[in-house]
């Protein structure tokens, strides 16, 4: 089950003509499919797109009204497999995932549908991950449409743009029999607005028709000579037609004045950013008038030639705003004008950064030396722009830079990874540093201060493959580290197959937390909950011994630290050679959380015994090394400063937020560090037995306490 | 194409929207927050758009949500934008204080425009918390900033407060935000908005009427750096003839400006192990305080007796077994600990304490001669060892466990003979002799000596790099002696092997140093 109830946004797919839906882009998607006629969904969740996956796992009832078929993937790669479906049936298709991540595990299916073509609308949902808050390598998918000669879309950054661009994307590819691409940016997903909507549509042609009466045609498969043949068809029939389509359909929005000397062409995705640049440069104002003539481009690829030489004809010169690089854009812009031999001046990157995000900042820098050199007038009497330079230049603002702290992400409270990491730190401490092969997952916070674990990381379940160069004699193994949710990603094959095919002699640990944590606690294979709609519970240790690992160690607790590390040394040491394969499992605790907070709430309201565990430190005791810290990083253990005129440094300290994981005690334990950490069992609602137990106990202890209080002297408090 | 056409001289609206920025960390709520925003400006029938970058912030990290505002013109919706742009920001909500410090670093904040509404309670990032000294940055140089860019003000602990009222800071938050009056809404319209959300609605409204009734009264606190040290003055009399003795010590035979430390470190070490001990104490220290007036002491502010007064009292304190025993069976300890869990009524506490003694830690606590006896020989303390180290689970509100500690805090009658005790006292001569030596050449450098004793804490192998770290800087003290800088020297090199646990900014600090002096 996924981190949070989704059972809210289910209630907005259910809404009806002309009602108005209010939420975050990503759920307006989720919701124009439906509207769409869409049969089946699918993908691989990740930021930004997973609450479309999220809400739709939530959304049964409303799915099987509607007769569509969802499913959450293994990978980006059976997702865009599952579109092979529209290839030869009228049934729309929408498969989504993270960009260019998900894109690159999924352009092997991606190449073969688009080769051959489809017949039902295919729609691929991209989450472009750039820019502030992304956590991927900065690149751009627009690559992948141009490579395959899929059709990108990119509509303007609002509600109904990004519905209407669904409804279109759908048409679009079934004009043109070729997949579409839908990106929509970071923020573009978790903005709020809201557009009218529209009735759900039940699909007309349904799987079950399409599976029961099954159609073939050996043109549509990517073997030669088809495969030839599917060249000249994407060239001579697939590309004209989408280009007539989106001519047609106008999918493409021009704004401002007809004449002018100047223009600026924009991805779709740039348009309230430029329009806010315009709003600074007294160009435009908010309601969306603008003084210069603009080309929004929602379709990024392929460019409509005939709109643009149309723009471009008798204006002196135009800007074109895209983010990321290369700018394939602007760059097939230069190749047009150049065959028409129209000798407008095309601007772009030479005015505007190569890479990173088109901020207004950005922005107004670009479009101001845009307007100086080729239409000065424009500009006017220039009203003040927004300028946080001078404050930004006060030493005293300055001197923030000193003392404001990095906060990167890192394992939540009680996560039951960082008893993991202090394990490894431990053994690193007795058998020296190792290279450890990271992967993608929560655990790779393990980079990060404190612990500071990890050299590589090259994809998702990929971490052990990573280590197989190392594969070679010498007095260290290497260590490689992937989590549950890459292991079934791929890892699986890729890494523990690999390694046991290879006799790859090292340590390969998986952090099995029963979710797909870092994505949102979607269920996996893996994962130990009941879930009727899939089958869970199959032991990551049955698949790799299945797979031929000889040496494999379960361990059914994380927080048990000197386990952990004893395992990870015998691991490194034993004599026995091929892959030794670690299991961690532990749940995470965010998911732990939410699921057993409110039980214990209920019990304890209904008079049961129950004990809540904490950890607590002796601030007397504790002197200020901060050591447990540095094996540990708990947002719940922090310091404090103290009042005692003896101590220089601030003590460590605990919060209520603390949830009992233990691992505190056995780090501090295994660590041998220091005696302050005490964990308290808080008994609610004692039994008879609690309360004499209780009593006899304090009666004892606390005589014992007054006789030695009596004798010792001590100045008064 | 789509052609939506304007002519090139319709006039342009000159509105603007109004734009709000929330800096939050994971999991303080920003969302919720950033939500009801929404839902606020929604229901007064404006057009409202927020976006948010969470990311992988999501976990820990610091993230910032956006809102933008402004009614609709002739059906018109506004164009808002999805990220803030510097210097164009009319309110910032900070959920922490150096999360204030962040918008300011990135231009949010400005003179003409922004109120800027933080809580000023302080959540430690790790970076803050792993240093083995103080890393806690100085909140007094956000106050500072925020003097210079904010328009208004508007701080205070919404943690706390949102705690009191059994909520969470985002609620706080919002009371502060409609009390600001900087967004053209009643009152009633922000409480609605929460109404609406309908999750834990009576506490939320709880911890914002409390905020907002702050807001209005004191909409400031003055925030300050670290919390003053409990120094009292030294007292008349205390009503006990041997404690009395002692306070009178102080007073004849101490500088005034040692007076306070001082009776800081007699209640410390009479509570440590007994008022012979202390007297022990103020021996030395008298010692030291003829040797600080000899050498211009008295122009210097007796400063080295007042340093000594302190660190003498801690390493004559030093954390041995008897002392942890003791602490953790106090009547005092028990009722702090059903404190600070939250124990309500018939609640029962129990505590277990995670204890890993070794071989060291007995032989320590045996007399002198049988812990070196047993140093002595390998075999059998690595024998005895395997006996004794491993983690021990005490739960010592059980009475065996109890019994257990108590019997070792019973030993403090042995601990000045034992051989912990007689280690302790060879490094505490070394080290003051290492200062009195420099103190007629140096008397600043000499200070600083005496504070290096800094070093020295923790446990076990931790204990064991403090000291080696201590010993290096120590060790430092004749090649800085009179020289120019040298005092300022030592203390730089007492802060560099505070920054890190493995010694290495002390590493480099230590060859700059000899490179300058050598």
């Amino acid at each position: 089950m996924a981190e949070r109830s989704f059972a809210r946004e289910v209630q907005d797919l259910k809404l009806g003509e002309g009602e108005i839906f209010r939420g975050e882009g990503i759920l307006a998607i989720t919701k124009a499919l439906l509207q769409s006629g869409v049969s089946y969904v699918g993908g691989y969740q990740g930021s930004p797109i997973s609450h479309l996956m999220d809400v739709l796992a939530d959304a049964k009832d409303v799915l099987d009204d509607l007769g569509v078929h969802f499913e959450s993937s293994a990978s980006e790669a059976a997702a865009a497999a599952m579109l092979s479906a529209s290839v030869m049936y009228p049934v729309r298709g929408a498969v989504t995932w993270k960009s260019t991540a998900g894109t690159n595990v999924a352009s092997d299916a991606l190449s073969n549908l688009s080769s051959g073509g489809v017949t039902g609308g295919a729609l691929v949902i991209i989450g472009e991950d750039y820019g502030e808050g992304s956590s991927i390598m900065q690149e751009r998918s627009h690559a992948f449409a141009m490579k395959s000669q899929m059709w990108l879309l990119d509509p303007r950054p609002n509600l109904e743009s990004i519905v209407k661009a669904v409804e279109d994307g759908f048409a679009l590819s079934e004009a043109s029999n070729t997949p579409v691409m839908l990106g929509v940016r970071i923020r573009t997903c978790h903005v709020h607005g809201q557009f009218v909507a529209k009735d759900n549509k039940k699909p007309a042609f349904t799987l079950r028709q399409a599976v029961e009466s099954p159609k073939r045609d050996v043109n549509r498969i990517v073997l030669p000579p088809a495969a030839y043949v599917h060249e000249k068809e994407k060239l001579e029939k697939r590309w004209p037609a989408a280009v007539a389509f989106i001519k047609e359909r106008k999918l493409n929005e021009f704004f401002g004045p007809t004449e002018g000397d100047v223009g600026i062409i924009l991805q779709g995705g740039m348009y309230n950013s430029v329009m806010r640049a315009l709003q600074f440069l007294g160009l435009a104002d908010v309601y969306g008038n603008s003084v210069v003539p603009l080309y929004v481009l929602n379709v990024a690829y392929p460019m409509i030639d005939d709109e643009m030489v149309e723009f471009c004809l008798g204006k002196k010169a135009v800007i074109m705003v895209e983010e990321g690089q290369p700018e394939y854009i602007e760059q097939s812009l230069h190749t047009l004008l150049r065959r028409r031999d129209i000798n407008t001046k095309v601007s772009g990157k030479d005015l505007l950064p190569l890479g990173g995000e088109m901020t207004a900042p950005v922005l107004i820098k670009g479009l101001t030396a845009f307007f100086e050199t080729h239409a000065r007038v424009l500009l006017g009497n220039r009203p003040p722009l927004p300028d946080a330079a001078p404050v930004l230049a006060d030493p005293k603002v300055k001197a923030l830079a000193d003392v404001v702290p990095q906060r990167p992400a890192g394992f939540c409270t009680g996560c039951p990874e960082r008893p993991i990491f202090a394990a490894m730190k431990l053994v690193e401490k007795e058998l020296g540093e190792h290279h450890v092969s990271a992967d993608i997952g929560c655990h790779l916070f393990s980079i990060l201060p404190p612990f500071n674990i990890g050299a590589t990381t090259m994809g998702y379940g990929l971490g052990p493959a990573s280590a197989s160069a190392f594969n070679v004699k010498a007095d260290k193994r290497p260590i490689s580290v992937m989590g549950d949710g890459g292991f079934w990603h791929n890892g699986l094959s890729t890494s523990i197959g690999n390694a046991v095919y290879n006799k790859q002699d090292g340590v390969i640990l998986i952090v099995d937390n029963h979710y797909a944590a870092a994505t949102g606690g979607q269920d996996i294979l893996s994962s130990r909950a009941d879930n009727p709609e899939r089958s869970t519970k199959h032991p990551i240790t049955d698949a790799v011994k299945g797979i031929g690992v000889k040496w494999v160690r379960q361990i059914d607790r994380t927080y048990d630290v000197a386990k952990m590390r004893d395992t990870l040394r015998e691991a490194l040491t034993s004599p026995e050679s091929g892959p030794k394969v670690i299991v961690a499992s532990s749940e995470c605790m965010l998911n732990k959380q939410r699921r057993v907070k409110p039980q214990f709430n209920t019990a304890v309201k209904a008079g049961q015994r129950m004990v809540r565990e904490r950890f607590g430190v002796d601030e007397d005791v504790c002197t200020g090394d901060h050591a447990c810290i540095r094996l540990s990083g708990c947002p719940s253990l922090s310091v404090k400063h103290t009042d005692d005129p003896l101590k220089d440094d601030p003590v460590a300290a605990i919060d209520n937020s603390c949830v009992g994981c233990g691992n505190c005690g056995e780090v501090s334990e295994a660590a041998v560090l220091c005696p302050s950490f005490y964990r308290a069992d808080i008994i609610h609602n004692p039994t008879g037995l609690d309360r004499f137990l209780a009593r006899v106990r304090g009666a004892v202890i606390s005589f014992l306490q007054r006789r030695r209080d009596s004798r010792r002297v001590v100045f008064p408090a | 194409m789509t052609r939506h056409e304007t002519f090139p001289t319709a006039r342009l609206a000159t509105v603007r929207p109004i734009s709000v920025a929330i800096l939050a960390m994971g999991g303080q709520g920003g969302g919720v927050l950033s939500d009801w925003v929404v839902a606020l400006a929604e229901a007064q029938g404006w057009v409202a758009q927020s976006t948010s970058v969470p990311g992988v912030a999501q976990r820990t990290g610091a993230t910032i949500y956006y809102v933008e505002m402004l009614p609709a013109q002739d059906g018109q919706a506004p164009i808002l934008s999805l990220m803030p742009t510097p210097g164009d920001v009319d309110v910032v909500l900070a959920a922490e204080f150096m999360e204030a410090g962040r918008s300011m670093l990135r231009g949010l904040v400005t003179p003409e425009r922004t109120t800027l509404i933080t809580s000023s309670h302080r959540s430690f990032a790790v970076g803050e918390k792993e240093k083995p000294g103080n890393g806690i940055g100085d909140p007094r140089v956000v106050v500072e900033a925020a003097g210079i860019a904010a328009k208004r003000i508007i701080a205070f602990d919404m943690e706390t407060l949102a705690t009191k009222n059994g909520s969470v800071i985002s609620a706080a938050m919002f009371g502060a935000l409609a009390a600001a009056e900087v967004l053209p809404f009643p009152r009633s319209a922000f409480e609605d908005a929460v109404k609406a959300g309908g999750k834990g609605v009576d506490a939320s409204l709880r911890a914002f009427s409390a905020a907002y009734d702050r807001t209005r009264e004191k909409p400031r606190d003055t925030v300050s750096g670290e919390p003053e040290k409990a120094l009292p003055p030294l007292p008349d009399h205390v009503g006990h003839a041997a404690l009395d003795a002692l306070v009178t010590r102080i007073r004849k035979e101490l500088p005034a400006e040692a007076h306070a430390m001082a009776f800081a470190g007699v209640k410390r070490l009479v509570d440590y192990q007994d008022v012979a001990y202390a007297g022990a104490y103020l021996d030395r220290l008298a010692a030291l305080t003829a040797l600080d007036a000899a050498h211009g002491g008295a122009a210097k502010g007796f400063a080295f007796t007042t340093e000594t007064a302190k660190y003498l009292a801690v390493a004559m304190a030093y954390d041995d077994v008897i002392r942890v025993a003791d602490l953790k069976t106090r009547a005092s300890r028990f009722d702090r600990v059903r404190r600070e869990v939250g124990a309500k009524g018939d609640q029962i506490v129990y505590t277990t304490e995670y204890m890993h003694p070794r071989m060291e830690e007995v032989a320590g606590t045996l007399p002198a001669g049988l812990g070196r006896f047993l140093e002595a020989r390998p075999k059998l303390f690595r024998a005895m060892d395997r006996l004794v180290n491993r983690g021990r689970r005490v739960r010592t509100g059980t009475i065996g466990w109890f019994l257990s500690l108590y019997v070792v805090a019973s030993l403090k009658p042995i601990r000045l003979r034992t051989l912990r005790h007689e280690r302790e006292m060879a490094h505490v001569a070394h080290w003051l002799d290492v200062a009195t030596t420099a103190l007629p050449q140096d008397y600043d450098l000499a200070v600083e000596a005496i504070a290096c004793r800094r070093l020295v804490k923790g446990y076990s192998d931790t204990h064991a790099r403090g000291q080696s770290k201590f010993d290096r800087v120590l060790a430092a003290v004749p090649m800085l002696t009179a020289k120019p800088e040298g005092a300022a020297w030592l203390r730089r090199l007492k802060q560099a092997a505070l920054m890190d646990e493995e010694g290495k900014a002390l590493d480099g600090a230590l060859s700059t140093a000899e490179s300058a002096y050598r």
